[in-house]
């Protein structure tokens, strides 16, 4: 038997984004994987390993972390740097707050996902870093829909969407001027389809947040929301114990969590086969306005 | 659809090129809405922002206009990207618009289509604007061309009309040598065709387009003779166990490699043979066009990333001069006196362009041979210098080794796009 790579949608979308993890590595000097302990950067870590085997991933992984996560997405990013002996690097949005670079909201709905901008940009001067790996997809929000592989941040950290480098074939262009730096997205053609098809097919261990477990919830607005002790509860909202499990995963206050049953990846597939809402219609992030996306991005947001 | 058959699933990219007249953004609506690809959020919040804006029906051109200007001024600026998925193909769709002045957007959408949507409106035929997205389909070398015939709900599912309009694309699609060209009769608006076979057109016989899309064959489009690795990046680990270890990372181009395979490097030129082929922690027997692997070889030559692994006995050009015919993408016209970078593959060189030789007017094919001021959006045949040598292959060859991007010194803006003659 032939030992060839079989060839589906999913090796093709593998091998592009293989492809950009290389460019990167060949076009910048100080890149940094930015890891959130969503799928999205689980199957970017995922990606980098086969890129650069058997050598190691040559650039660290930054993880934002904004003081609200869940546990079990830092056990699981510890025991991930450890196993692929990545570089971990972590930006505290509760430093940047100590430090009076950032002011945290309040009241009710108050959320620090805004705020991740400021430590985020302030980590990647620190580092020096000249380009930012993410796992923004095209297909998660409509402003995503017009970013580029290669996306050009000028020396604010901002973005400007009508004035982008055009992309071609396989060239990308990531020169630049001391100062700027550049996002790039090498899962930007996957959906949130692929992406699950993808953990399937190279049964890749995913944190047990995914799957379905009991836990204490209370709804707003139609959303599913975890009890956490910074989370203020409204008059009328109770806490009730159900089974629940993330279909993305971002800090506690603003991830939305879906009821389901699903205990393992083929179950997963189908329940977002059958979905008839985004993933981040979960996201109670996106729902300030119509181009709340479009104005966090430009200002510096993953 | 049970467990297993994602594995089985192809992808097709493919471009769409039209105007808002067009009803371009309704049949991309309508695929996505037909084939289910549209979620309830997204379609709550574009029907509540329709009816803000007091339109009676849904406007589907909300989902593709993403940027907060497109949306205020009502057009689409930029290429954006939508997908789709059936059971048998996942669809990657580059949305561009048509108007003139977006020739680059359009050029740079179709870089990367396998086949190219053009929506021809059935009341007014073959127009000026259907005459451009042919001639730049042409001119990428997108493998396959679907006129779109639409709007025929609008001249009551005439078969004569369409007939004649047939007629006249087959011929346009004659004089540019277009490799396949398919004619559908269609009414986005009302989904005749397009997911769903017309019950108004009893004498077409064709598929519709959404089984088109799912079954043309694309594999045969890919170059499988012509073996070209470009080399991206070196990896050697250096680390136990890996001491020796030295492979070469990239992407095939073209052609199929083995193990075992007579192979020439550049720049050296030497000969050597592969050793073994990567991916990931497997070995494996062979590496098709496209995919992402690592290459070893039997014999220590330096090469590094800008190199190319070739195979023996059919090797590309090597000269520090050819022609290109180029899409102008920047507000500063093209300056024959300044030097630009130029990127080909993972190589970067110095460039100078030694004459403008013509520039072609994509809405009637002209050639000016007189005026050949290059500005933005416009398409010409050039003659450039590098500063080395350089190996490539035709456009029409191979659309990997035969592309190139210019890219200006002082802003490091990507300032064309050119496919070597």
């Amino acid at each position: 038997m032939t030992r060839a790579i079989n060839r589906n949608h999913l090796r093709e979308l593998e091998s592009e984004a293989i492809f950009i993890m290389r460019e990167i590595a060949a076009q910048f000097e100080r890149p940094v994987l930015l890891f959130s302990g969503g799928k999205d950067s689980i199957v970017l870590v995922h990606l980098a390993v086969k890129a650069f085997y058997p050598s190691r991933i040559p650039f660290p992984l930054l993880h934002i972390d904004t003081g609200h996560n869940f546990q079990e997405t830092l056990d699981y990013r510890d025991v991930l740097v450890e196993k692929v002996g990545a570089k971990l690097y972590v930006g505290s949005v509760q430093d940047s707050i100590n430090k009076g670079r950032a002011v945290e909201e309040t009241g009710v709905g108050a959320s620090r996902n805004k705020l991740q901008t400021i430590t985020l940009l302030d980590t990647l001067e620190e580092l020096k870093a000249d380009a930012a790996i993410g796992g923004g997809r095209r297909d998660e929000e409509k402003a995503r829909a017009k970013e580029r592989f290669f996306s050009h941040r000028d020396a604010f950290g901002q973005w400007d969407p009508k004035n982008q480098r055009p992309e071609l074939w396989n060239l990308f262009n990531g020169r630049k001027n001391v100062g700027e730096h550049f996002r790039v997205f090498p899962i930007s053609n996957w959906t949130e389809m692929d992406v699950w098809q993808y953990i399937l097919m190279e049964n890749i261990e995913m944190p047990n947040l995914y799957y379905t477990h009991k836990r204490r919830v209370f709804q707003r607005d139609g959303v599913w929301l975890a009890e956490a002790p910074f989370m203020e509860l409204k008059e009328g909202e109770e806490i009730l114990e159900l089974d629940v499990r993330c279909r993305t995963i971002g800090d506690i206050s603003c991830t939305g969590l879906t009821l389901s049953n699903a205990n393992n990846l083929e179950d997963i597939v189908k329940e977002v086969a059958a979905s008839r809402i985004t993933e981040r219609g979960g996201r109670a992030d996106d729902k300030r306005s119509e181009a709340a996306m479009e104005d966090r991005k430009k200002e510096g947001y993953f | 659809m049970d467990s297993k058959a994602y594995l089985d699933m192809s992808l097709l990219r493919f471009t769409t090129a039209g105007s808002v007249d067009d009803g371009k953004s309704t049949l991309i609506g309508r695929l996505l809405y037909d084939s289910k690809s549209i979620f309830e959020d997204q379609l709550s919040a574009i029907t509540e922002t329709s009816k803000r804006k007091g339109q009676v029906e849904v406007d589907l051109a909300l989902l593709t206009d993403g940027l907060r200007a497109e949306r205020e001024q009502g057009i689409t600026i930029d290429v954006a990207y939508r997908y789709f998925a059936t059971p048998k193909r996942k669809f990657i769709i580059a949305d561009t618009p048509g108007h003139i002045q977006y020739t680059r957007n359009m050029v740079t959408g179709a870089s990367t289509a396998n086949l190219a949507i053009i929506l021809v409106d059935a009341r007014h035929g073959v127009l000026e604007q259907t005459l451009r997205h042919t001639y730049i389909a042409h001119l990428l070398n997108i493998p396959h061309v679907v006129f779109c015939i639409n709007k025929m709900d609008l001249i009551n599912y005439g078969q004569e009309t369409y007939d004649e309009i047939k007629k006249e694309l087959e011929r346009l699609s004659q004089k540019l040598k277009l490799r396949d060209a398919h004619y559908i009769p269609i009414s986005a608006k009302y989904g005749d065709n397009v997911v769903d076979e017309s019950e108004n057109m009893n004498w077409y016989q064709g598929t519709t387009l959404l089984h088109l899309l799912e079954t043309i064959e694309i594999n045969e489009d890919r170059n499988m003779n012509d073996g070209r690795f470009p080399v991206q990046y070196v990896i050697r680990p250096q680390q136990k166990d890996f001491i020796d270890y030295r492979g070469y990372a990239g992407r095939v181009a073209s052609g199929i490699f083995r193990p075992g395979d007579k192979v020439k490097v550049y720049p050296s030129g030497l000969s050597t043979t592969i050793k073994a082929i990567d991916f990931y922690n497997e070995e494996i027997d062979e590496a098709l066009p496209q995919q992402s692997v690592t290459i070893r070889l039997s014999d220590e030559i330096d090469i590094s990333r800008g190199g190319m692994i070739v195979h023996e006995g059919n090797e590309p050009n090597l000269s520090t001069s050819f022609d290109a015919d180029i899409c102008w993408f920047n507000e500063r016209p093209l300056d024959a006196s300044k030097k630009y970078i130029l990127r080909h593959t993972t190589n970067e060189l110095k460039c100078m362009i030694k004459g403008v030789n013509f520039r072609t007017n994509i809405n009637t094919y002209e050639k000016d041979f007189e005026d050949v001021t290059i500005r933005m959006n416009e398409i010409a045949n050039i003659t450039l210098t590098t500063a080395k040598p350089m190996y490539f292959d035709s456009y029409r060859k191979s659309r990997i080794t035969g592309s190139i991007i210019l890219i200006d010194e002082g802003t490091n803006e990507t300032v064309a796009a050119g496919m070597i003659n």
